[in-house]
């Protein structure tokens, strides 16, 4: 079977109203390229669901955006995402503001088909007076009060992974897959961009079959995209890129959305885009960050 | 990186410092929230709590976990600054963000974080401030952790700004984490199950230990009075009758921190970079 599709081919399984998952954290591992790609169809009215940095912010700014499930959306070093922010402060925007682990037990509810997974996490929050649609329940084991967590499910998820076959094996060897593995399990359908393309027979060697943490059956497109997370890490190959982030940012101060997408979105293919950045072989030798 | 510190040198050094900054100051005194920890999963979001984090297991709670702030657990702490790669940190374990949640939900962990808002029920707001729910004034984070850390482990504030806009009057803006206020309980809860430790300011430590959880004025920093803890606090704080000073650095605790942070960024986190003894 080859899943191999172009991001144009790959993204046009989102269509309006429809929620998806983006995979990665803050500013690490995003699935960008697929973003941008997001960003130049027609789609909108999106739920989208994720720890979120400048895909969310972007999403946002582009006016795709119903509605965002989160528990946070922030560039780290930058704590505030500026888009997002803004779009919250206009009350453009409707949001799902959940704890990160209710958001982990949303995904693996939806990737185990259940309709909620119990927990403590919420009590006590306004997570439940802003959710009224997140209930309590009673234990039969117990005479508490438990949180039902409702499933997450995603009709696509969007991650970027290191390496992919043409059959949909990904692999992920950074230090962490973040919660990649539970957006693609709780999704209908999982769109994987990868930074290299490899031959099943390279899994084949040493411990490599150690770093895939999904089954090729859970892959539903593969998009081959090198410095495809950038501006975010895909830590080992890249870092993230500091400047542009910084840039990023002050562009919501002075010039704001329009100013961004002028410089490196509108009318501009990906190819476009690394070279408005620096090309591919900068994107791949920014430093990994540290900590 | 060699922080030992020999039994004949601390000992020498175990002494109160003459100088010292606020900023050290705050971090010896919010190492102190670990002391007493034993084997948990210390979490210090921001460089001075986790300087703080990083004395106390260097110190006198060698058995404290801490990670990278990425993916691994850490023999040792990392310094804070002037690190140029992580490759050759001194991991032990592997610790990536769904492991987290494992720890988190296991209890064996104590975090010190930094809220934007605390009320008197020691609830914490770090999601957004003013306007409505659907407008607010300022979008901050979003929510983070802070429902599942504050049920599920020990936490402690670190407040670099003391003030009747950090210490609300009435509750947070918006209510992050679960605090002692019986209103918010559900069925089969008490309030003992909450775990608040510490709350460590520019001007002073406190904990919610005062009567029915209020909180309770431990001690006050070097130079402050403490009807300036109460006048720039938004509600009612327990004042035992005997208010002790916060102890000084000692020498050898200046010097571990200085070679955790060898760039001297804890100079840039306060405003100013004020002495710990206001005088």
């Amino acid at each position: 079977m080859n899943k191999v599709q172009s991001a144009q081919e790959a993204i046009r399984h989102i269509r309006d109203g429809m929620t998806i998952g983006i995979g990665g954290w803050g500013p690490r591992r995003k699935p960008m390229a697929l973003v941008r790609e997001l960003l130049r169809s027609d789609v909108k009215d999106l739920t989208v669901v994720a720890y979120g940095g400048a895909d969310v912010g972007l999403l946002c700014a582009a006016g795709k955006v119903k509605k965002v499930v989160f528990a946070f959306v922030s560039l780290d070093f930058i704590p505030l995402e500026p888009y997002f922010r803004l779009a919250r402060q206009n009350g453009s925007i409707q949001v799902e503001e959940i704890d990160e682990g209710m958001m982990l037990l949303g995904l693996r509810a939806a990737a185990w088909g259940m309709p909620f997974i119990p927990t403590e996490i919420g009590i006590g929050t306004d997570v439940l007076r802003f959710n009224p649609q997140i209930k309590l329940i009673e234990s039969p084991y117990d005479d508490k009060e438990w949180v039902a967590m409702p499933a997450l499910p995603l009709d696509v998820a969007l991650v970027h992974a290191d390496r992919a076959d043409a059959r949909g094996v990904c692999q992920i060897k950074g230090p962490d897959m973040y919660m990649d593995e539970w957006f693609v399990r709780a999704a209908k359908t999982a769109i994987v961009s990868c930074d290299e393309l490899v031959d099943t027979e390279y899994f084949h060697a040493g411990d490599e079959a150690r770093y895939v943490h999904w089954e090729r059956s859970q892959t539903s497109s593969v998009v081959h995209i090198p410095g495809g997370a950038h501006p975010t890490s895909c830590n080992p190959f890249y870092g993230f890129d500091m400047a542009h982030f910084k840039d990023y940012n002050q562009s919501a101060k002075d010039g704001g959305f329009a100013a961004y997408q002028q410089k490196y979105l509108a009318g501009k293919t990906e190819q476009d885009y690394q070279n408005a950045v620096g090309g591919l072989e900068k994107i791949r030798s920014l430093a990994l960050p540290v900590y | 990186m060699n922080t030992t510190v020999n039994s004949a040198s601390s000992d020498q050094n175990n002494v109160p410092a003459a100088e010292y900054s606020l900023a050290e100051l705050m971090v010896v005194a919010a190492a102190e929230a670990f002391r007493h920890d034993g084997e948990v999963l210390v979490t210090g979001i921001g460089l001075l709590p986790r300087l703080a984090a990083s004395l106390a297991m260097k110190t006198f709670n060698p058995d404290m976990m801490m990670t990278d702030s990425e993916a691994y657990i850490l023999s040792e702490p990392n310094p804070v600054s002037g690190m140029k790669t992580q490759k050759g940190q001194k991991q032990e374990t592997w610790m990536g963000f769904t492991r987290i949640f494992d720890n988190v939900w296991s209890g064996k962990r104590h975090a010190l974080v930094g809220p934007s808002q605390v009320d008197r029920y020691g609830q914490a707001n770090i999601s957004a401030l003013g306007g409505t729910y659907e407008k607010p004034k300022v979008q901050m984070l979003g929510t983070r952790g802070f429902p599942g850390n504050s049920i599920s482990h020990a936490n402690s504030f670190f407040i670099p700004s003391h003030s009747k806009r950090v210490f609300v009057d009435g509750e947070c803006d918006i209510v992050c984490s679960i605090g002692y206020n019986p209103a918010r309980l559900t069925k089969g809860r008490k309030l003992e199950d909450v775990d608040i430790r510490y709350v460590i300011t520019d001007l002073c430590v406190m904990d919610w230990k005062g009567p029915n959880h209020m909180l309770r004025l431990l001690s006050v920093h070097p130079g402050v009075s403490v009807e300036q803890v109460l006048e720039n606090t938004g509600f009612e704080v327990h004042v035992p009758e005997n208010v002790p000073v916060t102890a000084a650095p000692t020498v050898s605790q200046l010097e571990i921190i200085a070679a955790l942070d060898p760039l001297n960024f804890r100079a840039k986190q306060l405003a100013d970079n004020p002495a710990g003894h206001r005088r």
